[in-house]
């Protein structure tokens, strides 16, 4: 009955991060954070990080929101932890893109793993606010803002 | 007066079919379904009459009102002229007492910011605000009729207090008495619930009020497309109105102020055809609906609002009710038997409307499969944080109807809600 559109935004896989999602901690020495909101839902996450040399060693996030939002800051703290600051802002950058293109640009499997279970948020206009909300409050907790 | 008279009959299917081939855009399709727009309380659709009258306007008539002596000038005047008295009249209202604004919020901010300059004017000293006067607004207000009296209370130094609202979302009428004071300047409510749905019992806040000698204000964005309207038997002193929210377009909304009231208030908007006298040094200004109508107006908008108002005065605004109702419980009925569904607000009269919240699934994701069946319907907090926070949620579903709104379409919908649960996984 649903649609294979329906079906590719929410691909098992990200039911399962929403359900039981990864990073949901409390950092004790975070090296920044951000608390970011979509006012047009309500939708809120804190997201921390620590930062150790020039990598993030730590991200930890808390919020609530639809299951794209809850699955994509799950995916990535997976995907972000342990990776060098530098690499981190280009993933931020590529995964923008590829939200923005409304279904043109494929996130790159090699670099996002699971993460690809994301590809089908940029079709759908009205939902890329809530994939980038906690890489959003990822950028600004690099930024130190 | 306000309520649905019990004598009129719903719509019959047949009526419905006629109305919706009068709709052009209820026969598109949505993600391969025929759309079922349920999301009538955030927009309406409009009608070929209006879209017609709009363009028949532009086409033949357009040109300034209230200035210039040629023929087009004066065909367009008039019928600008006659757009109001259509309007006033479908709400209760006379002409003079009408001013167009773009929308409800534009009216409301118009009349806090009138308020707001008659209190920092000698001139107007009955309408001063100042501290230790209190402006009153209730729980369940749209950001819309909350925002301005809190900005007003800023400004003037008032305080801002409210009417709660119950766990069912009904107003505390029983702190009436205690909330509006005295010190009460402005009491600001809404008619119906945008969120709920509900139909508030304005005659007693109005009686309340006025005992204590402050002004009402009525939100009647969701009553003026869907209840008879009647706003001299109300009694209220000011009230606003969104046409895009009953068949007209965007970009034209009315405001209501009881006559010797508008003419006691300042201007918000000043400049050109709002005057009388002006000098180098000071202006005088005409009285109400001019006064407050500074600029071109939206001509074209005016007189399409009144060819909605006189589309849905054809159907009768009481079978509008009727059907209203019907919708109502046609999705309350359904809604009550899925599974982990919790509908806002209390049963009773409604317009055909209803928020619910679906156990363990985000509204965006419950919005998000609807749509994938051709299903419109609102998601989020509908402008209105503070009740969502009170009824302990921050987002929620809600389906609205109108006059096109078939049971076909409801029962489409409320299978695609009783799917959604097992879609996502979500068993309790």
């Amino acid at each position: 009955m649903s649609s294979d559109e329906l079906n590719g935004l929410y691909q098992q896989l990200i039911l399962d991060h929403a359900k039981s999602p990864h990073g949901r901690v409390t950092l004790e020495h975070p090296t920044g954070s951000s608390h970011q909101l979509n006012p047009t839902c309500g939708d809120e996450i804190t997201l921390s990080i620590q930062v150790d040399a020039d990598t993030v060693a730590h991200v930890g996030w808390e919020g609530h929101g639809c299951t794209i939002s809850q699955s994509s800051a799950s995916l990535l703290s997976t995907l972000i932890e342990g990776r060098e600051v530098d690499d981190t802002r280009l993933l931020l950058e590529e995964f923008r893109t590829a939200m923005r293109s409304r279904g043109a640009i494929e996130l790159d499997e090699e670099r996002f793993e699971d993460a690809i279970a994301l590809n089908g948020v940029s079709r759908y206009v009205a939902r890329v606010k809530c994939a980038m909300l906690a890489w959003v409050a990822l950028e600004h907790a690099l930024d130190g803002k | 007066m306000t309520s649905t008279t019990p004598t009129a009959h719903t719509l019959t299917p047949a009526e419905i079919e006629t109305i919706r081939g009068d709709f052009p855009i209820l026969g598109v399709e949505v993600n391969g379904h025929p759309l079922v727009y349920l999301d009538s309380g955030a927009t309406s659709q409009k009608p070929v009459a209006v879209l017609d009258a709009e363009r028949n306007f532009t086409v033949r008539r357009n040109s300034a009102v209230h200035r210039g002596a040629h023929t087009l000038a004066a065909e367009a005047t008039e019928e600008f002229e006659d757009a109001r008295e259509t309007v006033a009249r479908f709400v209760g209202a006379d002409a003079d007492e009408i001013v167009w604004t773009s929308n409800a919020t534009e009216g409301l901010n118009l009349l806090a910011y009138a308020l707001s300059n008659a209190s920092f004017s000698p001139d107007f000293a009955s309408l001063k605000l100042s501290v230790g006067d209190e402006i009153v607004v209730t729980e369940q207000e749209h950001h819309a009729n909350l925002i301005p009296w809190q900005q007003l209370a800023l400004r003037t130094g008032a305080t801002l207090r409210f009417i709660p609202v119950d766990d069912d979302g009904r107003l505390r009428l029983d702190l009436l008495d205690e909330i509006v004071t005295e010190r009460a300047r402005v009491v600001a409510v809404t008619h119906v619930s945008n969120v709920l749905g509900t139909i508030n019992p304005v005659a007693d806040i109005v009686a309340r009020a006025h005992q204590v000698g402050a002004i009402v204000v009525l939100d009647a964005c969701q009553s003026a497309p869907h209840l008879p309207l009647d706003l001299h038997a109300l009694d209220v002193d000011f009230a606003v109105f969104s046409g895009h929210k009953m068949l007209a377009p965007t970009g034209i909304g009315g405001f209501y102020g009881r006559r010797a009231l508008l003419n006691a208030l300042p201007p918000f908007l000043t400049g050109g055809s709002m005057i009388t006298t002006v000098t180098m040094e000071a202006a005088q200004f005409l009285p109400a609906p001019q006064r407050f109508e500074a600029g071109t107006q939206r001509v074209a908008q005016s007189i399409a609002l009144a060819a909605a108002a006189d589309y849905l005065s054809a159907i009768g605004m009481d079978r509008v009710a009727a059907h209203g109702s019907h919708v109502s419980r046609r999705l309350l009925d359904g809604l009550a038997t899925i599974d982990g569904i919790r509908v806002l607000g209390a049963q009773g009269e409604r317009v055909g409307l209803a928020s619910f919240d679906v156990a363990g699934i985000h509204a965006h994701d419950v919005g998000q499969f609807l749509d994938d069946r051709g299903i419109a319907v609102r998601v989020g907090h509908h402008c209105a944080q503070p009740l969502h926070r009170r009824l302990g949620l921050t987002a929620t579903t809600r389906a609205s109807g109108s006059i096109y709104t078939t049971d076909d379409e409801i029962d489409l919908f409320l299978q695609a809600v009783s799917d959604v649960r097992g879609f996502f996984g979500v068993t309790s």
